[in-house]
């Protein structure tokens, strides 16, 4: 296992605005080991999602280095596929065109149509929506959307799979449901996983480390903390388990005692 | 008017179909156990149907009436005598005594003709020249200060250089329909292409999808309804600018065939064209919204 997957050394974004230069991120630095699920969770505008954008590339960095698989990342790519928030399916086609699509585009070049339709029908059975792959994503719910989004991402073998607030836009009872679908899926593929997101739960749940953001502007990571919780885990085990209890502790002590803010 | 009512029928007998069936089912099971006379059971939908036809019946009414007044006192045909005249044009529409005198189909097809060939250029130059100008800034930049100034332009404005260049009345005429109709499908189309969510350009980016694939997949879809509502609009205008386009270069067509009867003071057929030039605009326009229901998608 490669204990440098993804390296980020010294990164800084500053955004030019109308008011002049606003330093958003400054001094990250982070390795991900290979297979291991990072979150990053912070107070809204810490530059979480910036963070997340820098290593999937979709924003360039000001400075620093960013590294992934041993390559320098520069501009986005199908090998750090991304979940958004709000699912980004193209309306104009079913959840098996929309994965496809993105299978397509990483494996056309050596395989036939019938493995291309294969590896679509399988991240699909993946996430449990086989049965819904002819509809449309306004004719499926919120949470099948972006578990359609989360086969997008998968189907295209990623090196790194980045979640940004993947169920922020869900209900709470959907979204428990999905993130046991992600703790099964996560743990059937040993994806590398860095996840966006600002619930507390969620981030001891499913990582094996979270990384505690402080508040911008300037904003850089305050505290790492080891979630050394054995897997595969169970919610309602977890609820009893005072190893549980003390992570979630330290994590609510970082957010509401050391970086707390008027909202 | 033939065409208007036959319309407001079918519209109703679609409400009936749309809302009888599963009403009629639990009706005919409440008149099988309460034996209920029959009418009541339809009178539901009755009542919902003939709130849809009522007041659009009714407008025309008031509107065959304010007519046959207003011909009354100014001395213009009256709905019954315009009615008769109609009865002739439309009795035989293809008829030909040489090139001034032809049926009311050669003039409808001839107008159509034209506007199909104008309005066809000018999608095809406006719609790939919408689609530049909403992806590259720069070019927006550029041609944004040409469009601001010509677009206001009247159409008919236009009708001398078509002339000065072409030298003739028929492709004049097309000139015309085209600088007039290019606009809303330049601006829509562009429009369009600008309010594509950055979100599935960023589908695009992280796949890293070619160009043709990011314009066949993503934005092309995306601004299809833009495009379509453009074309609406453009073919609206080139349907309202042919007629003055043709009265003043002639040759058969609707817009012609009024300046003809005008000087032949028949304004009975005068007011038979105006009908026709309504009604083969409201289709065209009710094609075009039939299309774009077919493109829609729900985001």
């Amino acid at each position: 296992m490669e204990q440098r997957y993804v390296l980020l050394e010294n990164v800084q974004k500053v955004f030019d605005t109308r008011s002049g230069r606003f330093v958003a991120l400054r001094d990250v630095n982070l390795a991900v080991r290979q297979g291991e699920f990072v979150s990053i969770i912070g107070h809204s505008g810490c530059g979480k999602s910036t963070l997340l954008n820098l290593i999937s590339g979709l924003t360039e960095s000001s400075g620093g280095v960013l590294v992934c698989a041993g390559r320098e990342i520069a501009g986005p790519g199908p090998d750090r596929s991304v979940v958004f928030q709000n699912h980004s399916l193209l309306p104009w086609m079913t959840c098996f065109e929309n994965v496809y699509l993105a299978v397509e585009r990483v494996f056309k070049s050596q395989e036939a149509k019938a493995d291309l339709q294969r590896r679509t029908h399988e991240a699909l059975e993946l996430v449990g929506l086989v049965h819904a792959a002819h509809k449309y994503p306004h004719e499926i719910s919120g949470g099948m959307k972006q578990r359609v989004g989360i086969a997008r991402a998968l189907s295209m073998q990623p090196k790194v799979l980045l979640l940004d607030e993947p169920l922020g836009a869900l209900d709470a009872l959907t979204r428990a449901h999905l993130q046991d679908e992600i703790l099964r899926i996560v743990a059937a593929t040993g994806c590398t996983t860095i996840m966006v997101t600002h619930d507390v739960d969620e981030a001891v749940l499913l990582s094996d480390r979270i990384v505690m953001m402080t508040n911008g502007p300037a904003a850089t990571i305050g505290q790492i903390l080891d979630i050394d919780l054995p897997r595969p885990r169970q919610r309602l085990e977890l609820l009893q388990d005072p190893r549980y209890l003390c992570l979630r502790g330290e994590v609510l002590r970082f957010l509401y005692e050391r970086q707390d803010r008027a909202a | 008017m033939a065409v208007v009512k036959l319309k407001a029928k079918v519209e109703m007998s679609k409400h009936v179909d749309a809302h009888a069936a599963p009403a009629v089912e639990a009706g005919a099971a409440a008149a099988v156990q309460k034996n209920l006379p029959l009418l009541p059971r339809y009178a539901p939908q009755l009542l919902a149907a003939l709130r849809y036809v009522v007041p659009p019946a009714l407008g025309l009414v008031l509107f065959v009436l304010l007519w046959a007044q207003i011909s009354t006192l100014s001395g213009l045909p009256g709905p019954v005598k315009t009615w008769d005249s109609a009865q002739q044009v439309f009795g035989n529409p293809f008829y030909q005594n040489g090139p001034n005198d032809q049926g009311i189909g050669w003039n409808v097809l001839h107008s159509l003709a034209r506007v199909a060939i104008g309005f066809g250029l000018a999608a095809l130059i406006g719609i790939p020249f919408g689609f530049m100008i909403g992806r590259f800034t720069f070019l927006n930049r550029m041609s944004a200060p040409i469009i601001s100034l010509l677009r206001p332009v009247s159409p008919l404005a236009w009708l001398p250089i078509g002339l000065y260049v072409f030298k003739e009345a028929q492709p004049a005429a097309i000139w015309v329909i085209f600088i007039s109709s290019i606009w809303p499908m330049i601006i829509n189309t562009a429009v369009g292409v600008t309010r594509v969510p950055q979100d599935y350009l960023n589908v695009a980016r992280v796949l890293r999808l070619n160009e043709w694939k990011v314009f066949s997949k993503i934005l092309f879809p995306a601004v299809l309804p833009y495009m379509l509502t453009g074309v609406r609009l453009s073919i609206g205008v080139a349907w309202l600018v042919i007629v003055a386009a043709e009265m003043l270069t002639g040759g058969v067509g609707l817009g012609f065939w009024v300046w003809d009867e005008w000087n032949n003071l028949n304004v009975e057929h005068i007011i038979i064209a105006i009908f026709v030039v309504g009604i083969v605009g409201l289709l065209l326009e009710q094609a075009l919204v039939l299309v774009a229901k077919r493109f829609e998608y729900q985001g």
